[in-house]
């Protein structure tokens, strides 16, 4: 019997084999990278807006509550797409910054009028250097952090109403718990 | 008519072939120190475009290739080794840009994996072969003896069938002759 199951045993590891190929070969997204940045706070930067050319934001002006960062641009088309989008997840109260990502800034302020700006402000990186900080490498990316901005979540290509509800609203909504959870502790501890 | 066809193939086999070295990107980079190029060329060769999936920066046209070069340049010229530029571009892209996977965590797969494979390979041949031997050896003398066994159980039958054949038509010839 012992014997008969071990003439099993190439075809078992062919068979892995085979699996493993297959899971490789046929991943949902093959250019999706794994981020480096995962758990690690934001870089730092100070860059000025796009909106408004003389204001300066850093880090700073990033934390306090879970939100998104959107890096997008007007050359990109995949852009263009999931902007509509956007737009309507920051009207149902969903923080999300920009990161407008190595562009023409006068083209990026008429994109900003003419197809609604869901932004809270939209970083200029001219030379895309926070964008190297960041890790990208192409847009648009959507990343998701915490309130104390650490990075919790990257996705690369389209947001659409697929992706918020199956990959990025689920932890948007468990990170927001976890905040209200940290506050209430405190206030408790305060009230002792 | 000959030898002009064959030369103009030579050429042009020729062209085909060098075809290759050329590089894909000029850029416009000034260095301190010849050295100092080199090394740019041996980092910007060392490491993977993120965007392009299978050229080095230093190869690709893409502007995240471009935005990559340019920081590989910067920081050499702020006077970084080798080491300071590989671990900038894995903080914010990972192991992927690395043409030659690190010796650490998960790639600990990719270069022992195949040593493992084969010493396993190598495990089964020994064992197969000490089983194979063992076998060999045990039935080699073993085969003598039974071969003598058989032939005396071989003999003994055939010498009791004779006898037997042998007596009863001696009887039976004796009987047939009785009624001639």
């Amino acid at each position: 019997m012992k014997r008969r199951l071990q003439l099993f045993l190439p075809l078992a590891i062919f068979l892995g084999l085979c699996l493993m190929f297959y899971v490789a070969l046929f991943r949902e997204n093959p250019g999706e990278l794994p981020s480096a940045l995962l758990d690690q706070p934001l870089p730092t930067f100070e860059l000025p807006t796009v909106k408004n050319p003389d204001r300066k934001v850093t880090r700073e002006n990033l934390l306090g509550e879970v939100a998104l960062i959107n890096v997008w641009a007007t050359w990109c088309p995949a852009c263009r797409v999931e902007h509509p989008y956007l737009v309507d997840l920051a009207n149902k109260g969903v923080p999300i910054y920009g990161v407008n990502y190595k562009d023409d800034q006068p083209e990026a302020r008429k994109w900003l009028k003419t197809l609604h700006d869901p932004y809270r402000f939209s970083i200029n990186d001219n030379s895309g250097s926070l964008g190297i900080d960041l890790g990208v490498y192409g847009a648009p990316e959507t990343y998701l952090i915490d309130h104390q901005g650490v990075i919790r979540y990257k996705h690369v290509g389209i947001v659409d109403a697929n992706v918020w509800k199956n990959d990025l609203e689920p932890r948007f909504r468990h990170l927001q718990k976890q905040v209200l959870q940290a506050h209430a502790n405190n206030r408790e501890g305060e009230a002792k | 008519m000959i030898k002009r066809i064959t030369s103009r193939l030579i050429i042009v086999l020729s062209t085909v072939l060098f075809m290759g070295t050329a590089y894909g990107v000029i850029d416009s980079y000034e260095f301190s120190t010849p050295e100092q190029e080199q090394r740019f060329f041996e980092l910007t060769n060392e490491l993977r475009c993120p965007k392009c999936q299978n050229q080095s920066i230093g190869d690709s046209n893409a502007p995240i290739a471009q935005d990559l070069r340019r920081e590989v340049h910067r920081l050499l010229n702020e006077g970084a080794d080798n080491q300071t530029v590989i671990d900038f571009m894995l903080a914010r892209y990972g192991d992927f840009v690395l043409y030659k996977p690190r010796i650490a965590g998960v790639n600990l797969v990719l270069w022992l994996g195949p040593l493992l494979l084969l010493l396993a390979g190598l495990t089964v041949l020994i064992v197969v072969v000490r089983k194979h031997k063992a076998t060999a050896s045990e039935s080699a003398p073993a085969a003598p003896d039974q071969h003598n066994a058989d032939k005396e159980l071989l003999d003994k039958k055939l010498n009791r069938f004779l006898t037997d054949y042998l007596s009863t038509h001696s009887s039976k010839d004796n009987k047939t002759d009785g009624k001639e």
